[in-house]
């Protein structure tokens, strides 16, 4: 039955740790208490992307979106809007530059300025109903590929739309599927690398956890093209939602003969399992992965031999990224020159990102390839928060590099990001404003793959340590003279000789800020100081004697007592010898009175 | 047999398809160092000291197989000082003081130092410190000198099939452990067969009883074997 309004509530991952479960709880209460139950439908969706903005509801028709929605509010929504038909003006997107409420999802620049192909159905469907996939075009790919197309001609689709694997590499789809393809014997595997690990990124995870069949179906698709009949989602324990709803998809659609023996009675079999890793980040490395399938250590293996030609126990294997996946489904339904269409010439269609750190609007975009750093953080992402200026945009996690302002105008494309020292990666974008120290950001990646090096290969586990204990010591104020050349000759033979991605990527972040921020690296080593004003033991606090009006506010936060004074008689003293330079007492004067100072003391003249 | 001509350090050769660059190099007398590697052993490529220029691209000589026409340098200045730095990151990691150790006079770490003009250690040791586990009634490990290399675990694997070793834990805190990680000496597992003795290149996994300099072993022997074996 047609409901007069439909209300999606977001469960994704921001929007569920805010509490969108409770918030879809107190609408059905009062939707019941006004006896709407049959004319509102209540829908849990996947991520709808402003993440920052959460809990968030769409209400369609009218397309009324709704941010930070508290269960307080769900009185007045369903009273207002959903009984009377006056959307709740306090509650919808407000934009931050025109101060103009948007009463439309689709007017919101967030939105505006995005292509969504493989998102198209997160936020929109509910992802555990099979029938409102269908109802959106799903599975209509699947059953043209099996009953119109052949194996030959889906892969020239792929070949042809340009599409290249989004898990960050970016090696040719079609290609890999060919190579497969040409391989004989009578198993063959694909596989889904869903082993999402960068630090703030959440593509993968958001994918399954919204659009679970999107993957399926293009798993099938390509499991009939190449000749696989056994398919795995390798996916990560720490997403507990995607792999349910994964698993709760691939249930349905065996149910539905959209899986398993015979589909769609073509005589074409396929199944699919899941297969759960236990969260090590080299095991988003493919041989890794495939090692984990097969019940081994999770480590690399070295290549040649491909996967395409001796993967998964030893069989051809097409391992493509979960993102890859979710493109192949529209690729075959609206073919490979309205993919190539979007995008750029060596880098067609969209790219999925995880914007995080500081900006506006953190959350899930998908832009078309192309579309600049400036305009993904600014408009899409709303440019920094509290007035700071921006400092650099860490691309592709802890294997990707730190671009600075003045390539803010480069376009997202494989090779564009490459000549920077960073990469695409999987789609995690950190940004970062004055605030955030280098070569402390530097540390942070490089103690993170230090610490998930698989500890195969010597450069990479014992060569990333000896990085690591560098940077820890300028960090520390313990910079040498011959550091900086240290790094860059350490890091050069990790990326040089490691035996997989892991290693010959880590010492990127490090490398790049050396490029584009070397002199804060010297400022550390040199001086001493920390031009950010974060590492710790670089930075001194001191009350400035003029502006204290000792209100007290400091003494009492501080946790070792190394503030001073009596309350109306200014200034306070603060004892630097005792004082941990945790922050706090800059924190609460609400005078600006407390100054963080960096580098060798100033001499009193 | 598909025939292969190719180059090795500017060499003529022609071989056979389906070896590798360091099968080929040995046969022809051209010596590429190695550490993970040992004759009878599946090759892991995870010392990466057998590193070779193949057109500028640096290979594991180990795991590549040879290709027609295929140029390869085994000793350009950027591979030799890429070698070197390896070698001191491993010295720097564990505890490889030559004289006080048992193998010292038969070991393929310190051979190689000498080899590769290792004159002294430009990175800091981190000085780990792992129990030695003397449990075992024949047999000890001193995890301080093992290099990971990883040929006490395929040896048990795959020659002796007891699969007793194994690894645990990631990245630096990488370690070799017997079954799952319990004392040797408890590691209903092992057969006593001693081929990770003879397999480990250093110090690590040694014979009870011997003082310093005075371990000898026959690496030589696991190659021997697997020969034999697959003779029938």
């Amino acid at each position: 039955m047609r409901r007069r309004l439909d209300v999606l509530v977001c469960s994704g991952a921001a929007c569920a740790s805010a509490h969108s479960a409770e918030v879809k709880e107190a609408l059905s209460r009062e939707i019941a208490a006004r006896d709407l139950g049959a004319e509102v439908r209540l829908v849990e969706t996947g991520c709808m992307g402003p993440c920052e903005l959460g809990p968030v509801l769409l209400i369609y028709p009218d397309g009324a979106f709704y941010i930070r929605v508290a269960p307080e509010d769900a009185a007045e929504i369903v009273e207002e809007h959903f009984l009377k038909g006056r959307p709740v003006r306090r509650l919808l997107w407000e934009t931050p530059e025109a101060r103009r409420i948007v009463e439309e999802k689709k007017q919101v620049p967030f939105f505006e300025k995005q292509h969504k192909i493989v998102l198209s159905n997160c936020g929109e469907i509910d992802p555990e109903n099979l029938e409102e996939y269908i109802a959106v075009g799903g599975y209509e790919a699947l059953g043209q590929a099996l009953s119109e197309r052949s194996p030959e001609e889906l892969i020239e689709t792929v070949v042809g739309s340009g599409l290249r694997g989004r898990g960050g590499a970016g090696f040719p789809t079609g290609l890999k599927w060919r190579f497969v393809a040409q391989e004989s014997g009578p198993t063959k595997y694909v596989v889904c690398n869903a082993d999402e690990g960068d630090p703030g990124a959440f593509m993968d995870r958001s994918l399954l956890e919204g659009d679970p069949h999107a993957v399926i179906e293009g798993m099938e698709i390509a499991a009939y093209a190449v000749g696989a009949t056994h398919g795995y989602v390798y996916v990560r324990a720490e997403y507990p939602l995607a792999i349910k709803r994964l698993n709760h998809a691939i249930e349905q659609a065996r149910r539905a003969n959209l899986l398993g023996a015979s589909i769609l009675e073509t005589g074409f079999s396929f199944d699919l399992e899941v297969r759960i890793g236990a969260g090590a980040f080299v095991c988003g490395e493919e041989t890794a992965l495939i090692a984990s399938i097969e019940g081994e250590r999770g480590v690399p293996r070295t290549r040649p031999p491909y996967p395409s030609a001796s993967g998964v126990f030893g069989r051809p294997t097409l391992i493509n990224n979960a993102e890859t996946w979710g493109n192949i489904r529209h690729i075959v339904l609206n073919g490979p020159e309205w993919f190539s269409s979007v995008g750029t010439e060596r880098s067609p269609g969209t790219k999925v990102f995880a914007l995080s750190g500081k900006v506006c609007n953190t959350g899930l975009v998908e832009v078309p390839m192309g579309t600049t750093l400036r305009e993904l953080i600014f408009d899409i992402g709303g440019g920094i928060p509290d007035g700071k200026e921006f400092k650099a945009v860490q691309t592709g996690g802890p294997s990707g590099g730190c671009i600075p302002a003045e390539y803010l105008d480069t376009p997202i494309d494989y090779e564009s990001l490459q000549e920077l020292g960073a990469i695409m990666g999987s789609g995690g974008v950190i940004v970062m404003d004055e605030d955030n120290c280098m070569v402390n950001i530097a540390r942070f990646f490089l103690e993170f793959t230090c610490d998930e090096s698989c500890g195969k290969c010597i450069p990479c586990r014992a060569g990333t340590r000896q990085m690591l204990n560098i940077l820890d010591r300028i960090t520390d104020g313990d910079g040498r003279p011959g550091d900086i050349e240290r790094l860059r000759s350490l890091g050069e033979t990790i990326i040089d000789t490691s035996l997989c991605g892991l290693g010959r990527s880590a010492p990127n972040p490090v490398l790049s800020t050396l490029k584009h921020f070397g002199d804060e690296y010297r400022a550390h080593i040199e001086e001493k100081a920390c031009p950010a004003k974060v590492c710790t033991a670089l930075i001194r606090f001191a009350i400035d004697a003029e502006t204290c009006r000792a209100c007290d506010k400091c003494r009492p936060v501080c946790p070792v007592t190394a503030i001073s004074g009596t309350p109306g008689t200014p200034p306070y003293e603060l004892d630097a010898e005792i004082c941990v330079r945790c922050g706090r007492c800059a924190e609460v004067c609400p005078f600006g009175a407390i100054r963080v100072e960096t580098g060798p003391p100033k001499r009193d003249t | 047999m598909e025939t292969i001509r190719m180059k090795i350090d500017g060499r003529e050769i022609t071989t056979e398809a389906g070896k590798t660059i360091l099968e080929v190099a040995t046969e022809n007398g051209i010596r590429i160092p190695t550490l993970c590697h040992l004759d009878g052993l599946e090759d892991i490529g995870a010392c990466r000291l057998c590193i070779v220029d193949v057109r500028g691209q640096l290979v594991t000589s180990c795991t590549t197989q040879v290709a027609d026409g295929m140029e390869v340098q085994t000793q350009t200045e950027q591979v030799q000082e890429y070698r070197r730095t390896i070698l001191e990151l491993l010295f720097a990691e564990g505890n490889h003081i030559c004289s006080f150790c048992v193998s010292n006079g038969d070991c393929e770490l310190q051979d190689l130092a000498c080899e590769l003009g290792m004159h002294s250690v430009r990175i800091p040791y981190t000085y780990r410190r792992q129990r030695i586990d003397a449990t075992h009634p024949q047999f000890l490990i001193d995890r301080d000198r093992c290099v990971l290399c990883g040929r006490c675990v395929r040896v048990c694997a795959e020659v002796e099939g007891a699969h007793t070793w194994g690894f645990a834990q990631r990245g630096s805190a990488a370690r070799v452990i017997t079954d799952l990680d319990v004392d040797w000496g408890d590691a209903e597992s092992c057969t006593s067969c001693g081929k990770c003795v003879e397999s480990c290149p250093t110090g690590a996994i040694v014979r009870k009883g011997a003082s310093n300099a005075e371990m000898r072993k026959r690496t030589e022997l696991i190659g021997e074997l697997t020969e034999r074996r697959a003779r029938g």
